[in-house]
């Protein structure tokens, strides 16, 4: 019989080939962050907010919802054709089932994340220096959380008539203290402030994604109750 | 009532006064048979008549309100061990539209565990005569060809017990064959098959026992050496328009 890691990577492979194949979500996604980051550019009074108070908002606005538009798709390659009864009928469980789906949406954010911090970059000429690192660590921190709570509540919503806005009205939410301290440690960082002052930040993040990790894994199965 | 064929030997499914209720609503209603090896029950009946619940609880997708369900001995809901054994023919087609026939039907092999994926997802297209399609996307096949490549998928990992929820909507004559001549050597490799279908004749070709659900329940159980098709015919007649 599969294992549970095996199983989740078999079905984040899967998820990920299609999404290859269509590039419809990611595509969106990345036109949204770029979008944002232009639109903001222009509505930003460079008199009156300096970059470095402006950019970390800006960042995690356009992560939050950019990330939103692909984590709606997670479920919905599912619910077309009713292929997650094909995945619930086979003998994996049903942690693997949200283990693989939120890999391949990390996956997913992370690929956005790497297009938009780079723009971010260059649209607001950030001094990125030696906070490159600690930068990505945020971003990979507060995606796993992200992404973490906004499968579960895909999962939850996918079968409604009114997906497309349940998942940001369920999702936002939890979102929240996640995008607060993701927020707070960008902020720190291009600011010029020391690394270590991030590092409370960090580990808020880190507690954030063990309990967020574990809660959505575990309340998964119950998102499947007739 | 008890419908249980007592001369059948360790059945592989045995249901007992189940009953699955949505709200108010009793869309199986103390339902009770058993199901050797090589046994198939052609599932007869109304739409709304409760035939796709009785067989999502049995693939394990719908918890039962109350009474029993077994599958190979092991009380429904069951675990990964049970749904290994089960194979499941929805009326949807269970397939990812952006990807191949060929990864459709790997992807499923290896959720079970069937060694040599690869090479039992193509002999499983083969039998369904679909390798000519096999590479393309889903998307891009008819209803008929999606329904044969799901069969395939249904059928890679050798189930001891087929579900087969309106297997030959959307197949032309030589899907229908093809399909027929599947489950009949199914059957005499000792899986046990239920099968639903709205086609009198196709069902009852492979059956060995035949029932007609109405509201829920079983108004009708039969072996099918005990019926012909003439009289059988009637008696879904009958059920359909008690339904109205």
């Amino acid at each position: 019989m599969i294992d549970t890691l095996s199983a989740a990577w078999l079905i984040a492979r899967k998820d990920l080939a299609i999404e290859f194949r269509t590039r419809s979500a990611f595509l969106s996604s990345v036109v949204f962050a770029l979008l944002g980051l232009v639109i903001f550019y222009y509505a930003w009074d460079p008199t009156a907010v300096s970059v470095a108070d402006l950019a970390p908002g800006v960042l995690w606005i356009i992560f939050t919802f950019s990330g939103l538009l692909g984590l709606h798709r997670s479920f919905g390659v599912e619910a077309t054709d009713h292929a997650i009864d094909g995945l619930l009928a086979s003998p994996v469980s049903r942690h693997s089932i949200f283990l693989g789906k939120a890999f391949a949406n990390l996956v997913f954010v992370a690929a956005v994340q790497m297009i938009a911090i780079p723009a971010l970059v260059l649209f607001y000429n950030l001094p990125l220096g030696d906070v490159a690192a600690p930068l990505i660590a945020i971003a990979l921190l507060a995606a796993i959380g992200l992404v973490a709570v906004g499968t579960l509540f895909s999962a939850m919503a996918v079968n409604t008539r009114l997906a497309e806005l349940l998942l940001p009205m369920l999702a936002l939410p939890f979102f929240v203290p996640i995008v607060i301290a993701a927020t707070q440690a960008t902020a720190k960082l291009l600011s010029g402030r020391p690394v270590a002052e991030a590092g409370a930040w960090l580990k808020l993040l880190l507690a954030f994604d063990i309990v967020f990790v574990a809660a959505c894994t575990l309340a998964y199965p119950f998102t499947l109750e007739e | 009532m008890s419908f249980t064929a007592a001369s059948s030997p360790a059945p592989i499914v045995e249901v007992g006064d189940l009953t699955r209720s949505f709200g108010h609503t009793r869309a199986v209603d103390g339902v009770t048979f058993s199901l050797a090896p090589g046994e198939c029950l052609a599932l007869f009946g109304p739409n709304g008549a409760g035939k796709t619940t009785l067989l999502r609880i049995l693939a394990g997708l719908l918890k039962p309100s109350s009474g029993a369900a077994l599958v190979s001995g092991v009380s429904l809901p069951a675990g990964a061990e049970v749904r290994s054994r089960v194979g499941l023919i929805s009326h949807h087609t269970l397939l990812y539209e952006a990807l191949s026939p060929r990864e459709n039907v790997a992807f499923a092999a290896k959720l079970y565990s069937v060694r040599d994926a690869a090479m039992r997802a193509e002999e499983s297209l083969r039998r369904m005569s679909m390798m000519d399609w096999a590479d393309a996307p889903v998307r891009s096949l008819s209803r008929g060809m999606q329904q044969r490549v799901s069969i395939a998928r249904a059928m890679v990992h050798a189930p001891q017990l087929v579900l087969a929820d309106e297997p030959y909507s959307g197949l032309d004559d030589s899907g229908a064959r093809a399909l027929t001549a599947l489950l009949q050597e199914l059957r005499s490799s000792g899986t046990a098959i239920i099968i639903v279908t709205h086609n009198l004749a196709e069902g009852l070709s492979i059956a060995t026992h035949a029932a007609v659900m109405r509201r829920g329940r079983f108004a009708r159980y039969d072996r099918r050496s005990d019926v012909d098709a003439a009289s059988y015919s009637e008696i879904y007649r009958d059920a359909v328009a008690a339904d109205d």
